[in-house]
């Protein structure tokens, strides 16, 4: 292969099946991940009498509306079970393979892949949600489609798509202490805005990347789609290869080895290859949060919220008033001094076990001021941070100690936040209406989360743990 | 897939950026088949009160806007998540077309997929229609064989990437289009089988 090849370009080559006149390749999927939300595709399917073409490289798994209370302490939506249910039975039905709310691996799709070793580097993943960006950790291709895509998908193993240029993000240095892979997320896409990698596959690579565990890999790729990409990837490295040793679907033996030596094959060599570049020091990187409504309206929790008439034009100026007036704030006030009324740590962007301990090492011996809960990434996630004892330092806190799903992040289970209520979330989308009507999200990473639930107001986690010590 | 043909229609105008699918169709109203309609799920929390009334103040709320067939908005539109809901909304709710600087790039391969146009147009053209529509809307002229929005002497002009376009002119599948392909991509399953079969589990 040629040595001035992305990595991107050359797992896109090697699953292209044809090149369309009108500029889209046929692409081959290696693995299909389902959740509950693609009951549009199979109704898609049946309507027109199609079969599903692989089941055997489709794996569905049941988190987008599973309850996070399931002990039997709540009564479980009916309607909300029958969409948990459907899931199951279409896939069945289908001979697909699934991860079902009972099984001991369930847990959140961009959770449960990696952590099962079902998405390899170099391989095209695709799901029917946007945070597949997620998989881009491990060195694969993982694009988000809508309903007709899988349906697609489901028919054929297969995907048009018009190729996307490659955009390089470069962190070089070191991170200071306390700054976390959401950090780097929210810090690049508030300097290049939520559409600024529109129609680009993003790689990101640097010193400060490969110092990155898969864990914070993860993190990263996963906000790749809140910069507007279309993905986002990391060259496979030693810690690529060491995250996937032993994981129940990656190959054993000699089969690894030969394996690993061609994922690490893949990886990037030069920058030049790249259709546009941006490079960061990630020493610059603080400690970062969202004040507005939308991803890039993020700010060093040091800074003061912005001023319409500080800003650059009249378009400009009226979003930042829409902003600040959805989210009940004032001009040029101190983020620090914005108080809130819950917190929830979770979501496919930050509840591995890594995220878990750094939000447990603050709140260690501490209580939270505000009431809020911890939703595990997957049921192996949990097992991990109980046997560790993290869920006794987060119930000794006062917070809740939940069931694995995507919960609060997007409120399908009906974890919500009521109306006017201001949540510090280790989610991904702060949108307007995102944890339920009027509900108010600042997002951040997991010891600042925990720090504001300390605090009960935004808080720098640096300046608060030196303060503790 | 109903072809897109050209289209003369009233267009209503949404002076906002980065209305994200969220916002398009709250995630509690995706529970329902398709079959029973979307519509009244579209920009839902936007366009209503708490207490569930529509909003006089809204645009899309407007008497004339009851027959809108094109939506004319700001930048970064559709961002966000991948739910197919959001363009069976605006489907639903009676739109061929939307007119917007940017589009979240996962809803508009939807869009396309379901028939609806994202149409693109400069910053600039997308704040000269604004200002030409007012707060209720105009008849406006889509000519998508010619990538042009007339509207009474102004003419602009819009991008669509050429595959889309003669996806949306013809009214085009892919379902049926890759199945022909079948032995083709039978061919390559067989080759990606012995090269790499660690991946077929």
């Amino acid at each position: 292969m040629s040595a001035s090849l992305s990595l991107f370009d050359r797992i896109w080559s090697e699953h292209e099946i044809r090149h369309s006149e009108s500029g889209e390749s046929l692409l081959w999927v290696d693995r299909h991940y389902l959740h509950e939300g693609s009951f549009h595709a199979f109704d898609q399917l049946t309507s027109r009498g199609l079969s599903v073409a692989e089941p055997g490289l489709t794996v569905g798994i049941t988190d987008h509306y599973v309850p996070t209370v399931r002990d039997g302490s709540v009564a479980l939506d009916p309607q909300i079970m029958e969409m948990v249910d459907r899931l199951e039975i279409n896939a069945k039905r289908h001979g697909i393979p699934v991860i079902g709310l009972t099984d001991s691996r369930q847990g959140i799709v961009h959770v449960v892949g990696p952590e099962q070793g079902l998405t390899h580097p170099g391989s095209v993943v695709v799901c029917g949600d946007s945070h597949t960006s997620t998989h881009g950790a491990l060195g694969a291709i993982g694009f988000g489609i809508g309903a007709s895509e899988v349906a697609h998908v489901l028919a054929t193993q297969t995907i048009w798509l018009a190729k996307p240029r490659t955009l390089l993000l470069q962190f070089d240095g070191r991170m200071a202490s306390g700054v976390t892979a959401k950090d780097v997320a929210l810090h690049w896409i508030s300097a290049l805005g939520a559409d600024g990698a529109r129609g680009f596959a993003i790689e990101y690579s640097g010193s400060a990347i490969r110092e990155l565990s898969m864990e914070a890999r993860l993190t990263l790729c996963n906000m790749s789609i809140e910069g507007g990409a279309r993905c986002g990837l990391i060259s496979p490295d030693q810690v690529t290869i060491e995250s996937l040793r032993g994981r129940p679907s990656i190959p054993k033996g000699t089969d690894f080895d030969r394996a690993s030596r061609h994922w690490l094959g893949l990886a990037s060599t030069e920058v030049s290859c790249f259709d546009q570049r941006y490079v960061f020091q990630a020493a610059d990187i603080q400690p970062t949060v969202t004040w507005g409504v939308s991803p890039e309206e993020a700010l060093p929790i040091l800074a003061r919220l912005p001023d319409p008439i500080d800003a650059e034009n009249p378009g400009k100026a009226s979003q930042i008033a829409d902003s600040l007036e959805y989210m009940g704030l004032t001009p040029g006030q101190k983020l620090t001094d914005i108080a809130i009324d819950k917190v929830f740590i979770g979501s496919c962007t930050n509840s591995r076990l890594s995220d878990l301990r750094d939000a447990a090492a603050i709140l260690k011996g501490q209580k939270s001021k505000v009431p809020g809960f911890v939703s595990p990434g997957s049921k192996w996630v949990k097992s991990a941070a109980e046997a560790e004892g993290l869920h006794e330092i987060f119930l000794s806190a006062g917070l809740q100690w939940r069931e694995p799903g995507c919960s609060m992040c997007v409120g399908m289970n009906g974890d919500l936040l009521l109306s006017g209520e201001r949540c510090a979330s280790t989610t991904n989308r702060n949108f307007k209406g995102r944890q339920g009507r009027g509900s108010r999200t600042h997002l951040m990473s997991p010891a600042m989360a925990a720090a504001a639930a300390v605090a009960g107001h935004l808080v720098d986690v640096r300046s608060f743990s030196e303060a503790r010590l | 897939m109903r072809p897109f043909a050209h289209l003369h229609s009233w267009a209503c105008p949404l002076p906002l950026s980065n209305i994200d699918t969220d916002q398009l169709i709250p995630a509690r109203f995706m529970r329902t088949s398709r079959s029973q309609g979307y519509g009244e799920f579209l920009l839902h929390d936007l366009r209503r009160n708490e207490d569930g009334n529509l909003r006089t103040d809204w645009p899309l709320n407007k008497p004339a806007a009851i027959d809108a067939g094109v939506l004319v908005t700001r930048k970064n539109f559709g961002a966000g998540s991948s739910r197919e809901a959001a363009v069976y909304a605006l489907i639903d709710g009676g739109f061929r077309c939307v007119v917007a600087p940017s589009f979240g790039d996962i809803f508009a391969s939807n869009a396309v997929n379901n028939g609806l146009l994202p149409a693109v147009v400069t910053e600039q053209d997308a704040e000269l229609l604004l200002g030409a529509l007012g707060n209720h809307g105009s008849l406006i002229d889509v000519s998508l064989e010619r990538q042009i929005i007339s509207l009474a002497s102004t003419q602009i002009y819009f991008e669509i990437k050429p595959n889309w376009k003669i996806k949306l002119i013809n009214g085009w599948d892919d379902v049926a289009l890759t199945l022909s392909m079948k032995g083709e991509i039978q061919a390559f399953r067989q080759k990606r089988s012995v090269n790499f079969s660690w991946l077929f589990l």
